[in-house]
């Protein structure tokens, strides 16, 4: 597979008034391959906005270099700018405009010919479940209607590639839901696509590839799936009624690994390993208040490789070995 | 080039659409100039003594006291968008994005022209008696928007600049004590001497000295006019410029 957009050793330092520069990038390296969507995960301030900006020409780097489809992203800005769009984590539609009147405003100004504009602008709002409030002006519109009109916004030309930022923050699960499936068909209309979230769940619903950054370079970088398997293995989780239960049935099971209340047991996910161990703890005559098989998150990826923060945010787990 | 051009029209088309569905800005460009002059004339007009009638005296300095009102819609606008995210949009297209802030000013000029309308229509009403012929009248509108451009390209580079609505709105006191300060309600000899130097040397006095001198239909001083000419295109020129190269800078 081809990769769409490259970046290597991106650097980026902010002045900040009365401080020395703060580096926001630091050496970052990714790849888009081309008709895939690769989600760029890390907690605020990882650096995801700042490479956004930059493969999508608003910023230059300090340092490294960038292209879109074979383009660089400094050099080559006007003709990458032919190529991409940006949504970013502000709405950039105007409120005081009707819904087909912001999107025939882009239409022109991506200099679409005039006639093509009416009907590519009616075909993205049916497509977008617009059309029943296109007449309407967009300040009345809810939060994800706006959302959506946004992406139709950068849609338009039918990008080679589309940046999203963030785009689905402060949307309710029904809206995320409504986008994520608007994702996907732009993607599998040929478009590939760079996204940031600070979602896990959105990076595993909707990447190929996920990569994760923190302090201001991609520390993990894989297909979900695969990042799961490095943090480990899935397990059966017990909550018990007092950390005296805990123990006994910490006890009768082996080894385990038991916090507070809550016993772990590592299981390969069979139903007969699992079942076993439920004969076991049933055996013990302590009757868990709940329990469930727990696959690793990306979450739990997410915790194991952000660094300090991360970890210091992690409850202390107590080792009972046999 | 027209690639250019179409995005200045799709833009200025975008600015007149905000300016007339934004209830506070018609306010501003409609009610309030009226507002103004009806509180001039007939509250303050009595007890006021200018040679001519008060009408005709302070009809213009109304219209340019209406465009400083008008420009704060403008830095609000330009500043909506610089932090909304319409500006991070349009860098990342193959669009001269500054054009989003001509497109404010042609809007700010079409607005101004429609209050400019009202004011002297409602002004004639009252009794303003103009003896100006149409070319006359013509070289006074076209002051007046010479005048409303420099403002507007002013407040755009306040839009451009500030980083809060609220900076923003605190712009329309700066330009509207211009007008106060000048010859526009009272004549600049009726100022105690320390304010006379100012009035006699901002740009709003030969501005509003130049649009009476037309619309009264008499001879007009050409270093007068000369003078409102230097002032708003030299004005206007350097904030145009200077409102580009500072949303260039903004990245």
């Amino acid at each position: 597979m081809t990769a769409i957009v490259t970046a290597e050793g991106l650097r980026k330092s902010f002045a900040r008034r009365g401080a020395p520069p703060t580096p926001v990038l630091d050496g970052l390296d990714l790849e888009v391959d081309e008709g895939t969507v690769l989600a760029l995960l890390g907690p605020n301030g990882a650096g995801k906005t700042t490479t956004v900006r930059i493969l999508s020409t608003l910023l230059r780097p300090d340092a490294g270099r960038a292209t879109v489809a074979g383009l660089d992203v400094v050099a080559d800005a006007r003709r990458v700018r032919e190529l991409i769009s940006l949504t970013g984590q502000q709405v950039a539609v105007d409120d005081k405009l009707t819904g087909a009147e912001n999107l025939a405003m882009m239409g022109h100004l991506a200099h679409l010919p005039r006639r093509a504009i009416r009907d590519r602008v009616e075909e993205l709002l049916a497509a977008f479940d617009l059309t029943a409030a296109a007449g309407r002006r967009v300040g009345t519109w809810s939060g994800g209607m706006r959302r959506r009109l946004d992406l139709a916004a950068g849609l338009l030309t039918r990008p080679r590639v589309m940046y999203l930022d963030e785009p689905t923050t402060g949307l309710d699960p029904r809206s995320r839901q409504a986008l994520w499936d608007v994702v996907r068909d732009v993607v599998a209309g040929g478009t590939s696509v760079l996204l940031t979230t600070q979602y896990l769940e959105e990076a595993d619903r909707l990447a190929q590839r996920v990569a994760l950054v923190d302090g201001g370079r991609v520390v993990a970088e894989g297909a979900p799936a695969r990042l799961k398997r490095e943090v480990g293995e899935a397990g059966v989780e017990l909550d018990l009624a007092s950390a005296a239960d805990a123990a006994r049935v910490a006890r009768a099971l082996g080894p385990v690994s038991v916090d507070g209340t809550r016993v772990r047991v590592p299981t390969d996910g069979s139903v007969a390993h699992v079942r076993s161990v439920l004969t076991t703890v049933e055996d013990t005559g302590v009757v868990p208040e709940h329990w469930a098989v727990r696959a690793p998150t990306l979450d739990d990826v997410f915790l194991a490789l952000t660094g300090e923060s991360g970890a210091a945010e992690r409850p202390a787990r107590a080792e009972v070995a046999a | 080039m027209t690639a250019v051009l179409r995005d200045v029209t799709t833009l200025s088309v975008r600015g007149l659409r905000l300016v007339r569905r934004d209830l506070d800005a018609m306010i501003t460009a409609v009610v309030l100039p009226v507002v103004i002059l009806l509180l001039f004339v007939l509250v303050f007009g009595g007890a006021l003594d200018t040679g001519t009638g008060y009408i005709t005296y302070v009809t213009p300095g109304v219209i340019l006291l209406a465009a400083g009102f008008g420009a704060a819609n403008t830095a609000l606008a330009v500043e909506r968008d610089m932090s909304g995210g319409m500006v991070e949009r349009l860098r990342s297209m193959p669009v001269a994005a500054w054009t989003v802030l001509t497109g404010h000013v042609v809007a700010s000029l079409v607005k101004n022209l429609v209050s400019t309308a009202i004011v002297f229509g409602v002004s004639i009403l009252m009794g303003f008696r103009p003896e100006a012929t149409a070319l006359e009248w013509l070289a006074a509108v076209g002051v007046i928007l010479l005048f409303v451009g420099w403002i507007t390209w002013l407040a755009a580079l306040v839009g451009v600049l500030v980083r809060s609505p609220d900076a923003a709105g605190g712009f329309t006191f700066g330009v509207m004590f211009l007008p106060y300060v000048s010859s526009a309600f009272v004549p600049v000899e009726t100022l105690p001497t320390w304010l006379r130097g100012f009035a006699e040397h901002q740009p709003v006095t030969p501005v509003i000295e130049t649009v009476r001198a037309l619309l009264a239909g008499g001879t007009v001083p050409g270093d007068v006019v000369a003078l409102a000419l230097a002032w708003c295109l030299g004005l206007g020129v350097a904030s145009a410029v200077a409102a580009g190269l500072a949303f260039r800078a903004c990245r």
